[in-house]
């Protein structure tokens, strides 16, 4: 069986089935109506379940449960320390960390929380957020936004982190130091006069390669990359796309030669390009793209697929995978992406889909 | 005390009670005290940096205020929605 938490805007839903034996999925429920759930997922260790809820009176709050038909709690936090005339707007992300209980959230304004006790409660790192109040970072169109967070598996110490419109941003030493990692990514929304040196660079999404730790991609404002030096660096690789243009990024944590994008018209018309849904997997490190449209949407057919509403369960080639879109519509891949099914129609818009 | 009134889903945060009685020298006083007594209104009312959220509204005798507004143990402040938060 499988389950999907799709965050909405006008709350979570909790969809059902199991598309191996061919049952299709059903609402099982249906968490914070009318507001905002930005992010939900499922920390597969201790099976706790955590929603970002925004809502549009009462802000942002990060809600959790150990048992989805009981009461939500919310967390202490994520909140900055009292005094630093800054709040929170919104929490774009949690993920789970190396080590017990430990989980990171990305909020707006940009800066990282730590939580060592499963998610209760939450310490800003002050590290990262000096370097921000330094460096004069501009808000992309949907905010100043640290919504990427790549640990690295088996070592706590190691994390990259991607904002919009910060860039990349490395620490070796558990946060206490941050380097960046921008060489290679070019920001071709500013003058070519002001792109040497810039910071204003918007990263949209990013992964790391569980068995290749170094490997990362990154899909960008404009343009897809690869790093194979811990983020250091990075390798276009979008030739092959029909737009480098984008938000949503899965890899196959079997094989660190293998992502997914699923590509947008461009900055200016953020839709499935020429009415058509499709969903492009590389298995070579982005040396070549393959199109997948099968059971999608080909005709009329303007989706706007979120940055976090895209997932993937498994992996191989029987890896599910799954993705919404602004539309309120679900689809989903039993096959690594070669066929394609609705899981659910006309839902409210879709924000986030995570594999529980 | 001054005199706090809330609206759902304000009020079932704070233990179902619409009216409750609080001590503060200003609006931001007794808005922490309300924290206090019922810990799951944390953060609904009151941002982390003690400011009135830009969707919620403050009324004293009538008057719009923010969390620096005095109050005196006669006052009557409503808490409630702006109707401006809730978009499409």
């Amino acid at each position: 069986m499988t389950q999907l938490l799709v965050g909405t805007k006008k709350g979570l839903f909790v969809l059902d089935g199991d598309p191996a034996a061919g049952e299709p999925f059903a609402l099982v429920t249906r968490a914070f109506p009318g507001d905002v759930v930005e992010f939900a997922l499922r920390d597969p260790r201790i099976g706790r379940y955590f929603a970002s809820v925004t809502s549009g009176f009462f802000g942002p709050r990060l809600m959790y449960t150990d048992d989805l038909a009981a009461e939500w709690q919310q967390a202490s936090g994520p909140a900055f320390p009292e005094g630093s005339e800054t709040s929170v707007e919104r929490i774009w992300v949690v993920k789970p960390g190396e080590g017990e209980g430990v989980l990171y959230a990305g909020v707006d304004p940009a800066a990282l929380f730590e939580s060592t006790d499963s998610g209760a409660s939450w310490t800003l790192n002050e590290a990262l957020w000096k370097e921000h109040q330094a460096g004069d970072w501009q808000p992309g169109f949907g905010g100043l936004a640290l919504h990427s967070i790549c640990p690295w598996p088996g070592d706590p110490d190691r994390l990259a982190v991607g904002i919009s419109a910060a860039g990349v941003w490395i620490t070796e030493d558990r946060g206490q130091t941050w380097r960046t990692g921008y060489p290679g990514l070019v920001p071709g929304y500013l003058p070519e006069e002001a792109r040497e040196g810039t910071n204003i660079l918007c990263v949209h999404n990013m992964h790391r390669a569980p068995l290749r730790p170094e490997r990362l991609f990154l899909q960008f404002h404009g343009s897809v990359y690869r790093s194979d030096d811990a983020g250091s660096s990075w390798i276009d690789v979008a030739a092959g796309l029909p737009s480098g243009f984008g938000f949503p990024l899965v890899l196959d944590p079997g094989d660190p030669d293998a992502a997914y994008v699923i590509p947008l018209t461009a900055a200016e018309d953020r839709v499935t390009p020429q009415g058509s849904v499709r969903v492009y997997e590389t298995r070579d490190g982005g040396a070549g793209w393959i199109e997948h449209g099968d059971g999608l949407p080909q005709r009329e057919a303007y989706l706007t697929v979120l940055r976090q509403a895209f997932d993937r369960e498994g992996e191989g080639p029987d890896m599910g995978l799954y993705f919404g879109a602004t539309s309120g519509d679900v689809f989903g891949s039993a096959d690594a992406g070669a066929r394609w099914f609705t899981v659910h129609e006309r839902l409210a818009p879709v924000t986030s889909v995570r594999v529980a | 005390m001054a005199v706090i009134t809330l609206r759902a889903p304000l009020r079932e945060r704070a233990g179902g009670d619409a009216r409750h009685e609080l001590a503060g020298a200003n609006v931001g006083e007794v808005l922490r005290e309300l924290e206090r007594r019922y810990p799951p209104i944390t953060g609904w009312i009151l941002d982390e940096q003690g400011r009135v959220r830009p969707h919620v509204n403050v009324f004293v005798n009538g008057e719009r205020v923010r969390e620096d507004a005095p109050l005196t143990p006669q006052d009557v402040v409503h808490v409630l929605p702006s109707i401006s938060g809730g978009r499409a």
